[in-house]
């Protein structure tokens, strides 16, 4: 594959699109080389950010897409999910498996949490509508760490 | 889009000779996966252990996992039931043990290693 190839896909803001988005970074990660315990990170990564972007950030309006941009640079894979809302600015807390069992924390809220955690980098941008999104990069040379 | 969630019940007896229901679940664990989670989970009795098989499932998210959250919470707050885990992918299962599911309920590779620690 070329250095500075680009992907991109525009989801409907409908949940289970995002294993169209999960699919095509696995298939760009396949051929960029990474190892198979790194894309399954990958997806579960993007498919955590597609759902934030369907439910928070267009809030399930039929009417507005969800981008997401693959693109390769050297050793790394940069993915963009960018949605309508208002975005997010701060960083996610780690849940707090106790305070959920003990009811005193909503069981959901882990998504931001996993994304951070399985990838190299995790940044969310606010912006105005259609420019707010949340970028994801892997590295090849993070391969063994 | 997403892949409904169907569940089977079937019995087991534990290594301790407990009885063991088990919910094995198939299709998408999501959002979307609550009703039919709960229901086959409400409805497994008076048995004190249940496993949850996931080895016919191939995606999960947070959404999903916050429904397993949601039963151990339950279990948590009526004391009497015992939850375990089997058939989680190498993936998922570091995803469990990172949110911290793997701290209320036992992970196992299979069903076999899951009665045993029973």
């Amino acid at each position: 594959m070329k250095n500075g190839s680009s992907v991109e896909v525009r989801l409907p803001s409908e949940l289970g699109f995002e294993k169209i988005a999960m699919s095509t970074a696995a298939g760009m990660a396949q051929l960029m080389g990474f190892s198979q315990d790194r894309i399954e990170d990958l997806k579960t990564a993007v498919a955590e950010a597609c759902i934030n972007a369907i439910e928070h950030g267009n809030k399930f309006d039929d009417r507005l897409d969800v981008g997401v941009v693959l693109s390769s640079n050297n050793d790394e894979l940069e993915i963009k999910v960018i949605d309508d809302g208002a975005g997010f600015h701060s960083a996610p807390s780690t849940p707090n498996i106790d305070r959920k069992i003990a009811g005193e924390e909503e069981p959901r809220g882990m998504g931001m949490f996993l994304i951070q955690s399985l990838v190299d980098e995790a940044e969310w941008h606010k912006g105005p509508p259609g420019r707010s999104f949340v970028r994801l990069v892997i590295r090849l040379d993070k391969e063994n760490s | 889009m997403q892949a409904a969630t169907k569940v089977a019940r079937r019995n087991a007896t534990a290594a301790s000779g407990d009885d063991v229901a088990i919910l094995a679940f198939s299709g998408d664990i999501a959002s979307t996966s609550k009703e039919a989670m709960l229901q086959a989970y409400h409805a497994v009795g008076p048995v004190k252990k249940v496993l949850l098989d996931f080895s016919g499932v191939d995606y999960i998210n947070s959404s999903g996992i916050a429904i397993i959250i949601q039963m151990l919470l339950e279990e948590r707050a009526a004391g009497h039931r015992t939850i375990g885990i089997f058939g989680l992918t190498p993936h998922f299962k570091k995803v469990f043990t990172m949110v911290g599911v793997a701290k209320y309920a036992t992970i196992s590779p299979d069903q076999a290693a899951a009665l045993s620690e029973m």
